[in-house]
């Protein structure tokens, strides 16, 4: 079957290198065994990033000792960093369920280099992520009253609202997430249980590999289900950013309450994600001397997916002005006068720059190919993003239908303790996960090797 | 009791193990065991191969029909939960909006199949499989360590009918492997 596929990057293999099926796997399992091994550069990023989790740790105590006040929403803008940086870390998360599960079912073989390392992304994003609202309710010692289930309060969750939805979907996301990632990783663990000498690290790698042989009928049903789990991955991803954002397309608010707003976060749920893909990639390929599996094609594809998505996103703005003025509302006409016009103006103009204006240089294939430039423009994408949700929520929050009842939002300190912090708590266990689990997929691509190898006179023909 | 009986027998045979430098080898060889009437055989690999299921005459559709299964019973429990709350356990009235309002009950239905799908694809699968065990008689075979590297083998069992020692092990020096051992048994 995927013989007969073109392969239009022939000249430029997928795999670098003469490279042997041991090779590779010492390439990346090597990553793990050889623990006195690491570039100093993964210390200093881990102590950055444990220094920020601190930073969270304090903020979260503090947060629950003074109760949410200590953030700067209040009415009329009730909503704001909390919900502006859930989204925004749930849409990060979005790029490595469509790298390791929509790519797949594209038979897209090149996702086989970062699948995993996007998969670690999104499960740590969601973790992220799911800090915000359970903090946002002030008193998340009882979260547990989102769920259903039956209690001596006679109540039940509202299963008419969409944050209920939410809910269901964020948890049933994290769930899957980390089955799919898990089940990816049962064979490179084994991998790991039979290589590494540690005695310690051995009884942990086996116990993760579950006793995995490499039995050619674990294998079928093994890769029956890792199928059917993309399958049912790539509806699920889409339907989260979905349900993400009918939080707000479901309210009467002027900005909120609009059709196109589903395949707009989902479009800019994957840009955002590959920027940071990207943004942790292009670093770690080279501290980790692993160019040969993420080759240059593999960032130049993940740009041009960045600056696809990001024209969707942009589509998305210009449709929101059309909305306002076809709609002949003057309410939603005065919510685009006002973040062009508003004491947040700069802010939607810096959108339109860091996601509307930059990332077209990406059109050009030399400037994909320039590692400094992409990693710059995956940054200024992480930040156009970030402020898409901030004109989305404070701005339209700030103004509504009644003058009297307007005000301004100001982030406090402890709003951006706590960013940073999530920021922190991202980047430390983006890095223990390098260190401690294989960052590729390992047997994914001996599998690949095995199909796209140069076939020489030095591979045994089958005797008789 | 039976202890005593194996020391005086030597060892308890679990099996002959072939080792295969390249896959396309052990495809071959899979096929010629079957074709030698061989049921009880199994192969190891250290990725998926292609045509080696079919080689081996091995087909299981089992794990499909368990996602499938476990799917539909998260779509009736998702859709159930609410439909018990909404109507029976805790109605309200939600601008006006029928107890029964099916449209709403939709993401939270979709989510929940999605989960018991995904749920029962990871364990059928596993379970299927045997696994966790963490201790399996191949584990002991020489080079087996391999088989997680760059090795591919394969393994005839004591247990099927047309297995002899003699027999089984010239048949399978026959098909070109690296090297041919013998898979001791555990002892129970």
């Amino acid at each position: 079957m995927a013989e007969t596929l073109p392969r239009p990057h022939e000249e430029e293999p997928l795999i670098e290198g003469n490279q042997t099926y041991s090779s590779l796997t010492e390439t990346v399992a090597g990553v793990v065994q050889r623990q006195k091994d690491h570039p100093k550069s993964w210390f200093v990023a881990f102590v950055l990033g444990f220094g920020l989790v601190n930073v969270l740790l304090l903020s979260i105590t503090y947060l629950v000792y003074m109760g949410i006040g200590i953030w700067g929403n209040n009415q009329p803008v009730a909503w704001s960093f909390d919900i502006i940086n859930f989204v925004w870390w749930i849409g990060i998360g979005h790029a490595g369920t469509l790298i390791s599960a929509i790519l797949l079912l594209m038979r897209q073989e090149w996702r086989t280099s970062i699948n995993r390392f996007a998969e670690a992304m999104t499960i740590f994003a969601v973790m992220c992520a799911g800090m915000y609202p359970l903090l946002h309710t002030g008193r998340p010692w009882v979260a547990y009253w989102l769920l259903p289930y039956p209690n001596i309060l006679a109540m039940w969750p509202q299963p008419r609202s969409p944050l209920v939805w939410d809910v269901f979907a964020v948890s049933t996301y994290m769930t899957v997430s980390i089955l799919f990632w898990y089940t990816g990783l049962v064979p490179d663990l084994a991998t790991l249980r039979d290589r590494v000498k540690n005695r310690f690290a051995k009884i942990l790698a086996g116990m993760g590999s579950l006793g995995w042989r490499g039995s050619a009928k674990h294998w079928m049903r093994y890769e029956q289900a890792y199928i059917i789990l993309a399958g049912l991955s790539t509806p699920l991803v889409l339907s989260v950013h979905t349900i993400v954002s009918f939080d707000f397309a479901v309210s009467i608010l002027p900005g909120w309450q609009a059709t196109i707003f589903p395949p707009y976060f989902v479009a800019g749920a994957v840009y955002a994600g590959f920027a940071m893909v990207l943004t942790f990639m292009i670093p770690m390929r080279r501290w980790y001397r692993i160019e040969h599996l993420v080759t240059m094609n593999h960032i130049d594809w993940m740009a041009k997916i960045m600056l696809t998505t990001g024209l969707i996103v942009f589509y998305g703005y210009i449709v929101e002005v059309f909305y306002a003025w076809y709609s002949a509302n003057p309410y939603e006409q005065f919510m685009m006068w006002n973040r062009w016009h508003g004491p947040y103006a700069p802010a939607y103009w810096l959108l339109i720059l860091c996601n509307g204006v930059i990332p077209q240089v990406l059109w050009s294939k030399k400037y994909r190919r320039n590692l400094k430039l992409v990693f710059a423009v995956s940054l200024v994408v992480s930040l156009g993003m970030w402020l898409e949700r901030f004109i989305i929520i404070p701005v339209s929050l700030h103004r509504d239908f009644l003058p009297s009842s307007w005000g301004m939002y100001y982030p406090t300190v402890w709003d951006f303790a706590m960013f940073f912090g999530t920021i922190g708590f991202f980047v430390m266990m983006m890095f223990l996960f390098v260190r401690f689990i294989p960052m590729i997929s390992i047997f994914e691509v001996r599998e690949l090797w095995s199909r796209i190898r140069p076939r020489h006179a030095d591979v045994k023909e089958v005797e008789a | 009791m039976s202890h005593a009986i194996e020391v005086a027998q030597g060892p308890k045979v679990y099996g002959y193990i072939a080792e295969f430098e390249e896959a396309e080898q052990l495809v071959a060889a899979a096929r010629k065991t079957a074709e030698a009437g061989y049921k009880d055989f199994d192969a190891f690999s250290p990725f998926p191969i292609h045509g080696l299921p079919e080689a081996m005459r091995f087909k299981d559709a089992r794990v499909p029909w368990i996602i499938f299964f476990c799917g539909v019973i998260g779509a009736i429990v998702g859709y159930g939960l609410q439909y018990y709350v909404t109507v029976f356990d805790y109605p309200m009235n939600v601008g006006g909006r029928p107890n029964h309002s099916w449209v709403q009950y939709i993401p939270i239905t979709f989510e929940c199949t999605v989960l018991f799908a995904a749920l029962g694809a990871v364990v059928g699968m596993f379970g299927l499989n045997g696994l966790p065990r963490p201790y399996h008689p191949v584990f002991e075979a020489k080079n087996f360590a391999r088989a997680s590297e760059d090795r591919f083998f394969l393994v005839i069992e004591a247990t099927d009918g047309k297995f002899d020692a003699e027999g089984t092990r010239r048949f399978l020096e026959s098909l070109g492997p690296a090297e041919v051992n013998l898979v001791e048994a555990e002892e129970v």
